[in-house]
């Protein structure tokens, strides 16, 4: 087992753990806006004039910023999976219609993806937010839409080698359909390497849905994500730079174990194919590609 | 010459499909820009006046054929909230941009590719592994958030570590708001944290590439022949490992510039620099979708050009290029 691969999942595990366990076990004094004078704005480790104590302290609001932090991870987290899920859904698609079909439904489909990767993915995230309106569910259709292209081209690149080798030929032969063709003895070739772009997707789709939610074009206040946290925070930089810094801390934790996790995945099925075949494509190479926020 | 021009053709196609892209989305939206633009209380008649006069009052194929004439021409429309065109809020915009992409992407080549090589030369050892973690935390990091903390610690943190005067930078602004002329000096050290901000995660991308380039160069057999016929090292170094280490970095040189622009957007936004990002972001809030489908276009040609240079420095610099098939 890769160590990377230990790493992330050990990290992205125990995020998703507090996400769902430190909200809930929280008092309701920590997530309400209460008494806001008494409470706002306690440094770390420091304790409101009401007496009670705050690990990261409090916001400008009065609510307590550790248990603020898990409860925008749950809308973070979530929003990035789901639509990093749909656009990998997209991807495997459109990438098995044209890698099987050839042909102009193939030339359509890697022209539309290359028009897409033309314009900066923050680019067209901020003109469709700001075209359909912000809100949470627009944020991950737009994910899934503008985050398809890598995974089409992978499982695109792999129909096309797969199609030609003769156990396809074989089931094509003894007239099975070619939808059944594709779902059984094709698609389960690209599900790997399909997986592992989609797993360093979801670290961009965390620093992109940050990046519109820090604008004001995604989740919206009061519901709480880190990027509109850091927002929050800005104003009070000079004198509790914490409520801003904080989520960022998180933030970059999740980006960086989906990073490992998809490296390592990413390396041990290339050091497994070494052995057997030729990989179409590296996942690699995709990552250079700034998520830009 | 031949895989050349069919490059730039597959550019004009893809210029093309941006284009008519960007038309479907307008139209796709809901509403209509011009239900936005008239107040309240007009009556249905002035509305038709302002959609006839908008000219979406027209059929869908007039309309495009009207946007991709005047793209062609280089009329982008009018700006909704700014009486003037699109071309000109863009041309205001685009020195403030130019100027920070511009020493930001020489930056990133230069520090990155440096620090690639002097990472890779100490292959496996600590300093490595270190500044390969760094380069992977600081990649990973939002401009935005590395904004809001350098400037938290090089405003009031430089104050609280009673750090000398020159230290102290300032958070905001292209100069000093008390200077009447504007000098180079004061806008260098306005520039500097803008800079840092938007150079780092491609400093970060470009260092991890050079250095993993600079290792497959190292390991081909015309240096392993080299070090065996006894030439010195800084010799094979140079003459045989890092000529052909660089070469592949050119590609870096188009797929970096989204990362630029994207960053370009929230540092404009973070330091109030009127660059393109900025007015992008106005624009958004106001609902001025010509000036954000114009920025859209000059972006995306922005990313297409890049791309193709790229490909046309790497024929010119790897004589192994242009005996491939074209693509």
């Amino acid at each position: 087992m890769d160590s990377r691969v230990v790493f992330g999942a050990v990290v992205l595990s125990l995020m998703v753990v507090l996400a769902v366990v430190v909200p809930w076990f929280a008092p309701a004094t920590t997530t309400d806006i209460g008494d806001v004078l008494a409470t706002r704005l306690v440094s770390p480790f420091g304790r409101d004039s009401l007496g009670h104590w705050h690990v990261l302290g409090t916001d400008a609001f009065g609510r307590d910023l550790f248990v603020r932090l898990w409860v925008g991870a749950r809308i973070s987290l979530a929003v990035a999976v789901a639509g990093s899920a749909l656009s990998g859904a997209i991807g495997i698609a459109l990438g098995a219609v044209a890698g099987w079909s050839g042909g102009w439904i193939d030339r359509i489909i890697a022209s539309a993806g290359d028009a897409l990767l033309a314009i900066p993915r923050l680019v067209l995230l901020l003109v469709i937010a700001a075209l359909w309106g912000p809100g949470l569910w627009v944020v991950i259709v737009v994910l899934g839409l503008t985050g398809w292209m890598a995974v089409m081209r992978l499982v695109r690149a792999e129909v096309q080698v797969v199609r030609g080798l003769s156990y396809v030929e074989g089931a094509d032969a003894l007239g099975v359909p070619s939808p059944r063709v594709l779902a059984r003895h094709v698609l389960p070739n690209a599900v790997g390497s399909a997986t592992v772009a989609i797993t360093l997707g979801i670290g961009n789709a965390i620093v992109l849905e940050s990046g519109l939610s820090f604008l004001g074009l995604g989740v919206q206040p009061p519901t709480a994500s880190w990027g509109n946290m850091i927002a929050g925070g800005r104003e009070w930089l000079l004198t509790a730079p914490w409520i801003a810094l904080a989520p960022g801390v998180l933030l970059i934790a999740t980006v960086v174990a989906c990073t490992m996790l998809g490296e390592g995945l990413s390396e041990q099925r290339a050091s497994r194919a070494r052995s057997t075949e030729p990989q179409p494509d590296d996942v690699s190479a995709d990552r250079q590609v700034h998520a830009g926020a | 010459m031949r895989r050349f021009s069919l490059r730039v053709f597959d550019a004009l196609v893809l210029l093309w499909l941006v284009v008519t892209f960007t038309f479907a989305l307008i139209h796709l939206a809901p509403g209509d820009p011009a239900t936005l633009l008239v107040a309240p209380t007009a009556t249905a008649d002035e509305a038709a006046r302002l959609r006839a006069q908008l000219g979406l009052d027209a059929a869908l194929p007039v309309q495009y054929v009207r946007w991709v004439g005047g793209v062609l021409r280089g009329d982008l429309g009018e700006s909704l909230t700014r009486a003037m065109p699109v071309t000109r809020v863009i041309a205001e915009a685009l020195p403030v941009s130019l100027f920070l992409g511009g020493v930001s992407v020489l930056l990133t080549f230069v520090v990155g590719t440096l620090l690639g090589v002097w990472q890779a030369l100490r292959a496996r050892r600590l300093v490595d592994r270190v500044l390969s973690v760094l380069g992977t935390v600081l990649y990973s990091a939002p401009s935005f958030w590395l904004a809001l903390a350098l400037v938290t610690v090089f405003t009031s943190g430089m104050v609280w570590l009673e750090a000398p005067a020159w230290l102290r930078l300032p958070a905001f602004g292209m100069q000093d708001p008390g200077a009447a002329v504007p000098s180079w000096g004061d806008r260098w050290r306005h520039a500097v944290l803008p800079l840092i901000v938007l150079s780092v995660p491609g400093i970060a991308g470009v260092t991890r590439y050079a250095r993993q380039s600079f290792r497959d160069a190292a390991l081909a057999p015309h240096v392993t022949s080299a070090v065996a016929r006894g030439l010195p090292t800084p010799r094979v170094e140079w003459h045989h490992i890092v000529r052909n280490a660089l070469t592949p970095l050119v590609v870096l040189f188009g797929l970096t510039l989204p990362g630029v622009i994207a960053g370009s957007v929230f540092v404009e936004q973070v330091f109030a620099w009127p660059g393109l990002g900025r007015t992008m972001i106005t624009a958004i809030a106001g609902r001025d979708y010509p000036v954000v489908l114009g920025l859209t276009l000059v972006y995306a040609a922005a990313v297409i050009l890049s791309n193709l240079l790229a490909d046309v420095l790497l024929w010119w610099l790897d004589p192994r290029q242009r005996d491939a098939r074209p693509a």
